[in-house]
């Protein structure tokens, strides 16, 4: 065991592999919030008088909103005024290459290892840079362009799509949601954009790459989603930040739309810095995801992987109003340390014989919490819905937390809802097992946690799925003991 | 009295609270106090998110301490027929006369209000996931202790009725009832639900048992009366290495919300937890279950299964809490309903908080409407729809029947159910 404690100590002692800050000159507003710092981040971005009262409208009621405080986390008040809403990376020209951007910014890419070069020339996977919550470059474009995808940072969009901007942003998380997505509704600065037309079929992943540089500034991106009938596209998400002592707020939104026959695949990688051992630092990730399945035979897909953040709050969910509609939600959740997590999804049955399936693992170390909490909820007209939720949890140490809050609300006879949560540790059988052939403590607990979440794993695009095990083996490093 | 809002009921409170002995008016007046300050839970209360209270509290009710029902309007009740002892509580209140107690079992009843040292259990704090009902209850209940004594075995049932004599308008009442198993005791009670009268009873009820040591302790609760609407809270208390059970069946009733509460507190005890609900009309039952695995080595299973038909609602809450120093606990919990009508409603939150890593901890829950296989399999044989689909309710009520091993009790039961699917 002594052996153990060691591997431990030299593992969690190990640092965040991104926690550097590049030192790139950021064009940002004072700290605060009023409504001259929502007009200065609209006027900034040269924005149509509609989105600025929109903005305006948001902020004028999450003034009449208070901080929710149910969730199964704690952490000191936010205090709203001493936050930077709007930092870019300066100067912001309109780029047309790759190879306009600014050195430094892209050399801090190629420390994400994603370099967008390389991903251009190699992978084939279309990316969008966003850094400080202001997109710096998208790949692809070109080529996208021919087959009518539109891919481009939400600003761009407002610029050049305004109707369809205008018509689907807000449609599936209106401004007045919650505290955090009315916050974002007033003072968001980027995203991506995303539109498939009718009948294609995106041929290659997207992604957009977030990453929190500055300093006190917190990130508020919005991602808009619509696949019209019969098209699909399949995106990747990933975010990091540098290393703080202070917290960092980030909170999100994201839309999807999917249409008749329209299917969309979003995954998410999520490693923003998490903190250091005592807890102090990281990211506050408080996102709000949610798609529609608005068309018949329509499908969504969630997959996450959550590792990073001091505090993960977020419940990607599906509404399934088109009939024979699908939703799918697939998520590890791993804290370690202080780490606090309340992760789920909501699955609500609007439309016949909609299905939705959960599978959920939550992996809590060190002194974390980790909860699930979902809703599963057929309403009244949902005939034949069926849905399957799985939530397990692995525990690791005596110091640490699982819990499940599922909340399953039925309203029709025809359905049938199953839901099964257990919860576990990493048997001392199964590590002698794998010592006795010779593999060490540490790389079977990381054998044994990739079986665990293999389920979700192999739901992510392949070059993801790559990097999610190495992190799940890096955030889980050390605690075995 | 209306119940919309508390002032009637202070002013109660305030009319009774001079016949209070001293030692209890303290904890009484804090409790009317706190009452006052929170009010009759709302649906914006997490724990009270699916159990409306406002059609029962929109009625005008009376509270009585008196009653003229006689030995005859009781032996009517279910279970009246059993053989044992008989408790009898008219409107919240203990009554002596129409009780029919054993004098040879080793039982001591005394009333709540001259009981010594209990003064513990007598708070509202001392309940887990208390609300402003309990605190309601602690300042207006009255009812009994029932000790058990040392090393006895009770040879008859104890069976609780709460009648409410709903003759002359509708009953509020309060009851408050703790049940003490000393030292190797062992023990069956049954609580049962009635009214008199065409009128509502509306029942706030508390009762708190405490298993000591090596002692095992049988709890029934049984609803079965279209006109009682019901609020309980079962507080259940081992302190020592010992053995508790419960079984709720609800087949009848208005709004209803039984509060099941469990706290093991030492090493190597063990918690049974059952219920059935088979209802129907407009029924709303609420089952609020909290298991507290507060040491190391206790084990709890609980199975909770519905039947909902009509305009029925539905509801499980159950929890199951393991804290950082209950290594190797073992606990399970599933929840199954069938949804009979296509009006029936089911709210499920199994809810697992877990500290320790040693455990082994699960829990299920399924809804969904009955099995289409078995019922063809049926028909296939000459069964009528009607009659297979009977036969398949009794057989998925049996498996909470079988937990029942007060035999006369179970044949009861399992008659009442059956006169029902026919």
């Amino acid at each position: 065991m002594s052996e153990n404690i060691k591997i431990l100590e030299e593992i969690t002692s190990s640092e965040y592999k991104y926690g550097f800050e590049t030192k790139i000159e950021a064009d940002s507003a004072p700290k605060g919030l009023n409504e001259d710092i929502v007009k200065f981040i609209s006027a900034k971005k040269n924005e149509p008088q509609w989105l600025l009262e929109w903005r305006l409208k948001a902020y004028r009621h999450w003034l009449t909103l208070t901080e929710p405080n149910w969730q199964n986390v704690n952490y000191p008040k936010i205090n709203y005024q001493d936050i930077i809403y709007y930092s870019a990376p300066k100067p912001k020209v309109k780029l047309n290459s790759l190879d306009e951007i600014d050195p430094e910014l892209k050399a801090t890419f190629d420390k994400l290892g994603i370099s967008l070069d390389e991903q251009k020339r190699l992978s084939g996977v279309a990316v969008d840079a966003v850094m400080d919550s202001v997109s710096v470059a998208t790949t692809y474009k070109g080529k996208l362009a021919e087959q009518g995808i539109i891919f481009c940072s939400l600003s761009e969009a407002v610029q050049e799509h305004p109707e369809l901007v205008k018509k689907y942003l807000g449609s599936v998380v209106p401004m007045t949601d919650n505290y955090f997505a009315a916050l974002n509704s007033a003072v968001f600065s980027d995203g991506s954009f995303v539109f498939i037309p009718k009948g294609v079929r995106c041929p290659m992943e997207l992604s957009t790459y977030f990453r929190i540089n500055a300093a006190n500034t917190g990130q508020f991106e919005r991602t808009l989603i619509v696949a019209e009938d019969s098209s699909y596209v399949s995106y990747l998400e990933g975010c990091t930040a540098p290393m703080r002592d202070e917290n960092q707020l980030h909170a999100a939104v994201v839309e999807l739309v999917a249409m008749d026959n329209a299917e969309i695949k979003y995954s998410t990688v999520q490693n923003w810095y998490p903190g250091d051992k005592e807890g102090k630092g990281g990211i506050y990730n408080f996102v709000t995801k949610r798609g529609i399945c608005s068309g018949v035979n329509s499908k969504i897909s969630w997959t996450q992987v959550e590792t990073g953040s001091s505090i993960t709050w977020k419940y990607p969910s599906v509404i399934l109003k088109g009939d024979n509609s699908i939703g799918e939600f697939y998520s590890v959740a791993v804290t370690n340390n202080m780490q606090q997590a309340d992760t789920g999804t909501k699955m609500i049955h609007i439309g016949k014989n909609t299905r939705s399936r959960i599978v959920s693992k939550g992996i809590s170390a060190g002194k974390s919490q980790n909860s699930y909490r979902g809703l599963v909820e057929v309403m009244k007209r949902a005939e034949n819905a069926r849905n399957f939720s799985q939530c397990d949890s692995l525990l690791m140490g005596d110091k640490c937390g699982a819990h499940t809050f599922p909340y399953i609300e039925v309203k029709n006879n025809t359905a049938t809802v199953e839901h099964e949560a257990t919860t576990s540790k990493i048997g001392e059988d199964q590590i002698f097992y794998c010592n006795q052939r010779g593999i060490g403590t540490e790389a079977a607990v990381a054998l044994i946690v990739n079986g665990y979440c293999k389920e979700v794993l192999n739901q992510l695009p392949m070059e993801f799925a790559v990097e999610a095990q190495k992190l799940l083996a890096i955030s889980l490093e050390g605690s075995v003991g | 009295m209306n119940l919309t809002t508390t002032e009637e009921l202070v002013k109660t409170f305030n009319e009774n609270s001079k016949k209070l002995s001293p030692a209890q008016s303290d904890v009484r007046k804090d409790a009317i106090s706190a009452f006052q300050k929170q009010g009759f839970p709302g649906r914006k209360n997490e724990e009270w998110k699916y159990t409306n209270l406002a059609p029962v509290l929109g009625r005008d009710y009376l509270i009585e301490d008196t009653t003229t029902l006689n030995k005859k309007d009781i032996d009517g009740l279910l279970l009246s027929s059993l053989e044992a002892n008989h408790v009898v509580f008219v409107n919240g209140n203990y009554n002596k006369e129409l009780s029919s107690v054993n004098a040879d079992e080793p039982i001591v009843i005394s009333d709540l209000s001259q009981a010594g040292d209990i003064n513990e259990y007598l708070t509202a704090s001392s309940i887990t996931l208390n609300d402003s009902l309990t605190e309601l209850n602690t300042a207006l209940a009255n009812g009994v202790v029932i000790t058990v004594k040392k090393g006895k075995v009770v040879s008859k049932p104890i069976i609780i009725h709460f009648v409410g004599d709903g003759r002359k308008g509708n009953i509020f009442s309060n009851s408050r009832n703790l049940f003490i198993l000393e030292e190797n005791a062992q023990a069956t009670f049954i609580e049962n639900y009635s009214t008199i009268g065409s009128n509502a009873h509306f029942s706030n009820n508390i009762t708190q048992i405490v298993v000591k040591k090596d002692a095992y302790a049988t709890y029934y609760k049984i609803q079965n009366d279209a006109k009682s609407d019901h609020v309980g809270t079962t507080q259940v208390y081992q302190p020592e290495k010992s053995n508790f059970a419960a079984t709720t069946i609800t087949l009848d009733g208005g709004i209803i919300r039984n509060n099941l509460n469990i706290r093991l507190s030492s090493e190597y005890s063990e918690a049974s937890l059952v219920g059935l609900y088979m209802v129907k009309g407009n029924t709303h039952i609420d089952n609020h279950t909290l298991v507290d695995h507060a040491k190391a080595n206790c084990y709890s299973n609980e199975l909770y299964k519905g039947l909902l038909d009509d305009k029925s609602t539905g509801v499980f809450n159950g929890k199951i809490y393991v804290r950082q120093d209950a290594q190797k606990t073992n606990a399970f919990q599933s929840n199954k309903n069938i949804l009979l009508s296509k009006d029936a409603t089911m709210n499920t939150k199994p809810q697992l908080e877990i500290f320790a890593d040693d455990v082994k901890c699960s829990h299920g829950a399924t809804t969904g409407m009955m099995d289409e296989e078995p019922l063809f399999y049926l028909r296939s044989r000459g069964i009528s729809e009607k009659k297979a689909k009977a036969l398949l309710m009794h057989a998925f009520a049996a498996d909470i029947l079988e937990y029942i091993k007060l035999e006369p009790l179970r044949e009861l039961l399992d008659q009442t159910i059956l006169d029902r699917l026919s």
